[in-house]
């Protein structure tokens, strides 16, 4: 069945349909990480966005039991191919099967080549994907300009708080839309990771006297998280080490003051050079965000940048001034993506050994 | 970490003549790096035995030495030049071998010369088999289980512990020599031995044998502060087994989760972190399909063919990034001159898909093995990129020129199902297709993966395939499939074959349709940052994003394809300096190739680069696009001259000599036309199609015959027929491959074989020099010892050339390049055996030594510039005062099977120069570069046909007179005693021991001179004698000319005592 994908500035691509037919606006981002699809399609961060996969062979190895969250997230996927049969030893189903069962929308066949520099020069827009040939633009466009990502960190975070049992350390997580692979790389250390969800109040985890806490990634812009912000002053104060990833680094940056500011087209994907401005090394990072914190904005005195981004100097990493907290714009948990900087983890351990 | 400054002065050594497993690839590595360097104001000393390369130009490097690569000629340049730096991890594994031996020696602390790049403790980790196992073992990284042995008994006992099959892996060796998998105990004794004899520490490594399993490499590059980043992974279809080179490849990997590329990327970090690499670095992987079990297989810490291949396939320009390292850069300090924006410390993102595929060189050597090992025999290889994986597939198919174009190409229809089932079990060159007739026949894909171990993935898309080619037979040809055909590259004529329509028809409906090219750009970012490098490849139903260019005249320069033996890397040195000589004249030049190892498929050469098939069709999409003002088809080899007619339909015109002339030079009766009016000689001949017209053809001249079809590049096909039965054998072989063209019968004639190359501007020409060849007529000029100037010419002989030359060239209307062969008898009669207007082989050899740029003023001529107005004048030139031999080399000892006697069919891959003030002392120089460094044990046997016999008395003697113990077959023992030689009778090969094949093997012998009964009969004692001692490492000569050269050459030199000269001052 034919599908389109109408973006906001009146584009149309023309491609086949694939997955749910459900029609949903969304933000369009592109994602250029050449394996990792269902980790991608599976991470939270991408609620209230649609995907455009710009490797053009998709769902080579199926789907496989790698799901970073219970479910796959993104309002859309845009890709090039379907691989009609998979192959992987640990292939379980193809994904034009997964996308059904998970409703997702998606639209094979387009160019997505063409779609990206579309992104790349007019920025992160929104679009929807519709299997309706008698599409009205007219009635569409302004929805589509209207759309909003809003506040999705509530849609995505668990609703009661879990454990992962470890004899190690104990680490306090707060939810914001976390991959899998955070916890399991704690947990994977020794820690009992206790998960909380995103809405739980500082005094909550504060008082279950966790050696650490980690502040997980998540969709969204991050100053629409207002309240948890709020959360997060406190957890600030606690003297508690804080380890913070992603939407954590940013929600933190903004409880101490800074400022964030959207990209023009975001990092997404595998391949981002950041420096470790402690050691000049530079570590190839898996990255997903649209927001960004803006490095003049921090204070001096309250936090000093620990990467940067090499490609465009955007701030990668914040280590806070007298405490115990450092946190990273980047994906040190992978999955997808490169493992370089799974190293923060240890440090992560480190500091939570060294404040003892 | 900005650059050392202490770095001043650096010598880039390169790899040599290009051989099987080490080829092309070193010069677009070396050729980058040393303009890499330049850039940063290095002054750069380079050394490469081999003319042929864009490298060795002397606006590459500053000094330029074209000298043999041997520890002697390094270590005399190192005192001469007073490098204080080497880098020694561009120029492959030669390059790497030999500054390896003088780091052992202590030469270079003696001389202050440090190596820069990777040291050369870090190479031993990585070259010796046992260092490296214990590197691997301490950061815990697996590899299979596996012993070094040094002799055969250990090995013989490891793989009784380990189980056959087990794999054998000499130290030190290039592209796998002398490699292989054992089945079983005799298997082990003959490939261990051998391979023990090949390699530079007589040790080999006997291994598990994980055969089956993916085979997967990383490309990483690692700088001086650690960072390391992955420039590309890539998938070999063909499991492990058969060796990367002669695989089909894929990138990036097609069938690994995140979880397996980045549990083996990220090996390879860990890797390349502890061995300390700094520049490029190449690791090799099989990994188990059904787990995740992984097995290191090798690491080569150098440019290697792999990184030439994802440099080209990502955009990544390893080779100059390495060359920056080695001065001290970081990553994050280095541009990517792709994007111009972002830095080298990233890793390139592919949104399509890339495929390579091997070529090998199994229609020059009839009677070789076709199967493929661990041990390399691919000559060359093409690429391909598109946006799916079968139309990648099916463009690097119809680039190969192997009279292959779909999946269809080779006919298996007459075997059984059984039989085919059976054969699916063969690794050869022809397997993809014997799967796809599988696949047409029904048998199941668990079938063909339970024998070939090729992944699911791989099968199912080449069911696609046929299932297209199904569905073009059988159904109505509409638009909609017209275009899914085409998004998988399906060629127009294919497409017509299938569907009874002609290809015109298919051409008019795509374009009725809309359906035509479009081109992406390969940017390295999968278009996250805009790019400014127009490289680009074609896609079918996409966004064109080409740029449209104007303004400037545009030229369209079209490249010579895979290396083969007959087509090497000298037309992409002509290519090069062509599109250069363009540039400078304001010219906009577009390339278009295929071949991702040479400079000319580099994005930074030509103004726009095309990565595409080499074929009428694909061009002609390129030149609807770009509207090209005019083509140049004469650099580019026969691939570039064949497209030709199709260039003239499309309405582009020809810049240069036009097509009518070249067809003039090809067509017999218009030749013959031609000579008669110039008044040329020229040996008598007829045209045929036949075998019965060309034994009548023969009988008339009179045997001996020379049998050759007409439009072939390296005598392909060409043979020397001395009776009626030869006649029908050759005519037979050639005919295998339908003829367009007739078969051309000429009295043979036997004399001094001359060649020329010239440049022509329609009414003068210029002859940079006249080159003479040491074999006499009947082998192949490519495969002649060939030198300039003429040593043996009269003044009157040598005018009459000239002469000659002018006329035909005149009489052709011959704009730019024309080459031709002479025959030389007597003093002074001159006949004309070949003409060619066109670049040739010796264009390269002779512009360096003559230091006449020929290329750029041939293409100056093309664009109207007139000879006397370029500052020379016309005719032939003043003689060099020295003396420079191109030397052949072959690659014999690659190819199980390939016969080594030499014939007018060519068989050499590769080629290196002697250059000095003396004819002996250049000669021994070319030996030296070729590999022949004698003497070593002053043993040798002689066993030549009765026709050599008196000469062969006299090579001996001279021989004997240095030294040489003489052992010689039966017959030729009496000659040689029969005139005074002490020559050793020994035992034919099929009498019992110790025989002439126990000779061979006890590895003591220098020499074998072996001259084969002419004609077809093969002896089979011959073939057994000169395979053996090929394969056992011993020089062979099969022509008493070469061997006269040798002693010539031996008795006047002394390997202490060479001069080197810098090519880069030659006038």
């Amino acid at each position: 069945m034919k599908a389109f994908l109408i973006l906001e500035d009146g584009t149309v691509f023309t491609g086949t349909s694939i997955g749910s037919k459900r029609e949903m606006i969304s933000e369009i981002v592109f994602n250029t990480s050449m394996t990792g699809y269902l980790e991608v399609l599976t991470d939270p961060s991408y609620a209230g966005q649609a995907v455009v996969m710009t490797y053009p062979l998709i769902g080579n190895y199926g789907i496989t039991p790698d799901m970073e969250s219970k479910k796959a997230w993104p309002d859309g996927y845009i890709v090039r191919e379907l691989s009609r049969m998979p192959s992987n030893f640990r292939c379980e189903g193809t994904i034009q099967d997964f996308l059904e069962k998970q409703d997702i929308p998606g639209i094979a066949d387009v160019d997505t080549r063409a779609l990206t520099k579309i992104l790349r020069e007019k920025g992160t827009m929104n679009g929807i994907i519709t299997t309706n040939e008698n599409y009205d633009l007219e009635e569409i466009l302004p929805k589509l300009k209207a759309y909003q990502v809003g506040e999705v960190v509530s849609k995505v975070t668990c609703s009661e708080k879990y454990v992962l049992e470890g004899t190690g350390k104990k680490v306090a997580l707060l939810d914001l839309g976390a991959k899998n692979n955070i916890a399991n790389s704690l947990n994977k250390r020794g820690c009992c990771v206790t998960v909380y969800p995103a809405h739980t109040t500082a005094e909550e985890i504060i008082s279950a006297h966790p050696d650490g806490i980690m502040l997980s990634n998540g969709p969204g812009d991050p100053a629409d998280c207002i309240s948890i912000i709020e959360e997060i002053k406190k957890l600030y104060n606690s003297d508690i080490p804080i380890f913070a990833i992603c939407l954590g680094h940013q929600l933190m940056a903004l409880a101490t003051g800074a400022t964030t500011h959207k990209l023009k087209y975001g990092h997404r994907g595998g391949n981002h050079p950041v420096k470790d401005l402690l050691t000049n090394r530079v570590y190839i990072s898996s990255q997903n965000h649209g927001y960004v914190v803006d490095t003049d904005s921090v204070d001096s005195k309250i936090a000093v940048p620990a990467f940067v981004n090499v490609n465009d100097g955007t701030n990668e990493g914040l280590k806070y001034v007298g405490k115990n907290i450092f946190t990273v714009q980047f994906h040190p948990e992978a999955c997808p993506g490169p493992q370089d900087s799974g190293y923060l983890f240890d440090r992560f351990m480190e500091m939570m050994e060294g404040a003892e | 970490m900005p650059r050392d400054n202490s770095i001043k002065k650096v010598l880039v050594i390169g790899s040599g003549p290009i051989i099987i497993g080490q080829a092309a690839e070193f010069d677009y590595a070396g050729t980058q790096a040393c303009r890499s360097l330049k850039e940063e104001g290095i002054e750069v000393v380079l050394l490469n035995s081999n003319p042929a390369t864009i490298m060795t130009d002397k606006d590459i490097a500053d000094r330029v030495y074209i000298e043999p690569l041997t520890v002697e000629v390094v270590e005399q340049l190192i005192k001469k030049e007073k490098p204080d730096s080497v880098l020694p991890t561009l120029g492959g594994q030669a390059g790497l071998n030999l500054a390896m031996e003088l780091d052992e020696k202590g030469f270079l602390k003696e001389n202050n010369v440090r190596l820069i790049g990777t040291t050369s403790e870090t190479i031993k980790k990585a070259e010796d088999r046992l260092e490296f196992k214990a590197t691997m073992e301490k950061i815990g990284e697996p590899v299979a289980a596996s012993l070094v042995v040094e002799n055969v008994e250990d090995g013989l006992a490891f793989a009784n512990e380990i189980g056959y099959p087990v794999v054998l892996r000499p130290a030190y060796t290039l592209g796998g020599s002398g490699g292989g998998i054992a089945h079983n105990s005799e298997q082990l004794m003959e490939i261990l031995a051998n391979g023990l004899r090949l390699s530079r520490v007589g040790q080999v490594l006997v291994e598990r044998c994980i055969a089956g399993w993916k085979e997967i490499e990383y490309e990483v590059m690692r700088d001086s502060n650690g960072n390391c980043i992955t420039v590309c992974n890539m998938e070999n279809i063909d499991p492990v087994g058969v060796h990367t080179g002669d695989s089909i490849v894929v990138a990036p990997s097609q069938t690994l989760g995140d979880k397996e590329y980045q549990m083996l990327r990220t090996s390879a970090l860990n890797i390349i972190s502890e061995l300390n690499i700094t520049g490029g670095c190449n690791v090799q992987y099989a990994l188990h399909p059904e787990s995740f079990e992984y097995c290191v297989i090798e690491v080569n810490p150098r440019v290697s063919r792999s990184s030439a291949l994802a440099s080209k396939a990502t955009g990544y320009p390893i080779a100059k990034v390495a060359a920056k390292i080695a001065l001290g850069y970081t990553l994050d300090e280095i541009k990517n001159a792709i994007t111009g924006k972002t830095y080298a410390s990233f890793e390139p993102m592919l949104d399509y898909c890339v495929v390579k595929i091997p070529r090998l060189p199994f229609d020059k050597f009839i009677s070789a093995k076709r199967t493929l090992t661990t041990q390399m025999k691919a000559t060359g290889e093409v690429m391909s990129i598109c946006d799916n994986f079968e139309g990648a597939l099916m463009k690097a198919i119809r680039s190969l020129e192997q009279h292959v174009d779909s999946l269809m190409s080779y006919d298996f229809t007459s075997l059984s199902e059984d039989e085919l089932t059976e054969q699916l079990a063969k690794v050869d060159d022809m397997r993809i297709w014997r799967i796809a007739e599988a696949i047409r026949r029904g048998i199941s894909y668990e079938t063909i993966h339970e024998i070939t171990k090729i992944d699911y993935w791989f099968i199912d898309k080449f069911a696609i395939i046929v299932e297209m080619e199904q569905a073009l037979k059988n159904e109505e040809l509409t638009p909609e499939l017209l275009k899914e055909a085409k998004r998988i590259e399906f060629p127009d004529n294919v497409i017509a074959d299938l569907t009874g329509k002609t290809e015109q028809e298919i051409h008019d409906m795509r374009h009725e349709n809309g359906i035509v090219a479009a081109y992406k750009m390969v940017d390295t970012c999968a278009a996250e940052f805009a790019a400014a490098t127009p490289y680009y490849y074609s896609v079918y139903g996409r966004e064109n994003e080409v740029e449209k260019t104007s303004g400037k005249k545009k030229v369209l320069v079209l490249g010579s394809g895979p290396i083969r033996i007959g087509q090497g890397i000298e037309f992409d040195f002509c290519s090069v300096h062509c599109t250069w000589a363009f540039s400078k004249e304001g010219y906009e030049t577009i390339i278009v190739n295929n071949n991702p190892e040479t400079v000319s498929t580099d994005f930074d050469i030509a103004d726009k680069l095309y990565f595409e098939p080499l074929t009428p069709e694909d061009v002609k999409s390129i030149v609807d696009l770009e509207k090209p003002d005019g083509a140049v088809v004469q650099f580019g080899g026969q691939t570039a001259i064949k497209l030709t007619e199709s260039l003239m339909k499309m309405g582009v015109p020809i810049l240069g000599t036009s097509a009518e002339n070249v067809d003039k030079a090809e067509d017999r009766e218009l030749f013959d036309e031609i000579l008669e009016e110039c008044q040329i000689p020229r040996p008598t001949g007829g045209t045929v199609f036949t075998a019965e017209e060309a034994k009548e053809v023969a009988n008339r001249l009179c045997y001996p015959v020379l049998v050759r079809p007409s439009y072939v590049l390296g005598g392909q096909g060409m043979q020397i027929a001395i009776n009626d039965h030869d006649i029908d054998e050759f005519i037979g072989i050639i005919n295998r491959i339908a003829q367009d063209h007739p078969i051309l019968v000429d009295k043979y004639l036997q004399g001094k074989e001359i060649e020329v190359d010239a440049v022509c501007d329609g009414e003068d020409i210029l002859i940079p020099g006249i080159m003479e060849h040491i074999e006499r007529a009947g082998i192949h000029s490519g495969d002649s010892i060939s030198v300039y100037p003429a040593q043996s010419l009269t003044k009157a002989a040598k005018e009459k050339i000239a002469e000659y030359t002018r006329r035909l060239a005149k009489s052709l209307h011959v704009i730019g390049l024309i080459n031709i062969q002479f025959i030389v008898c007597g003093e002074e009669d001159v006949y004309v055996i070949e003409v060619n207007p066109r670049s040739s082989r010796t264009v390269p050899y002779i512009s360096k030594v003559t230091g006449i740029p020929i290329v750029p003023l041939a293409t100056k001529v093309i664009i109207g510039s007139k000879i006397k107005d370029l500052g020379y004048t016309p005719g032939l030139q003043k003689e060099a005062d020295y003396v420079a031999i191109k030397m052949p080399v072959f690659s014999f000892e690659k190819i199980r099977g390939a016969d080594i006697s030499l014939g007018p069919e060519m068989k050499s891959t590769g080629e290196c120069l002697g250059i000095a003030k003396t004819f002996d002392e250049a000669l021994y120089k070319a030996f030296l570069g070729a590999g022949i460094n004698l003497p070593k044990y002053k043993n040798m046997i002689m066993t030549v046909r009765d026709e050599d016999k008196p000469e062969a008395v006299e090579i001996g003697r001279r021989f004997e007179k240095i030294g040489y113990r003489i052992f010689a077959t039966k017959s030729t023992a009496e000659a040689l005693q029969a005139g005074g030689v002490k020559a050793i009778p020994v035992r034919k090969i099929e009498q019992e021991s110790p025989n002439l094949l126990d000779l061979i093997l006890g590895h003591e012998i220098d020499l074998v001179i072996d001259t084969p009964a002419q004609g077809a009969e093969h002896s089979r004692d011959g073939f057994v004698i000169r395979r053996n001692a090929i394969e056992t490492g011993v020089n062979v000569l099969t022509a008493m000319d070469t061997a006269r050269a040798l002693i010539t050459s031996l008795e006047n030199t002394d390997i202490q005592k060479l001069t080197l000269i810098d090519i880069a001052t030659v006038q």
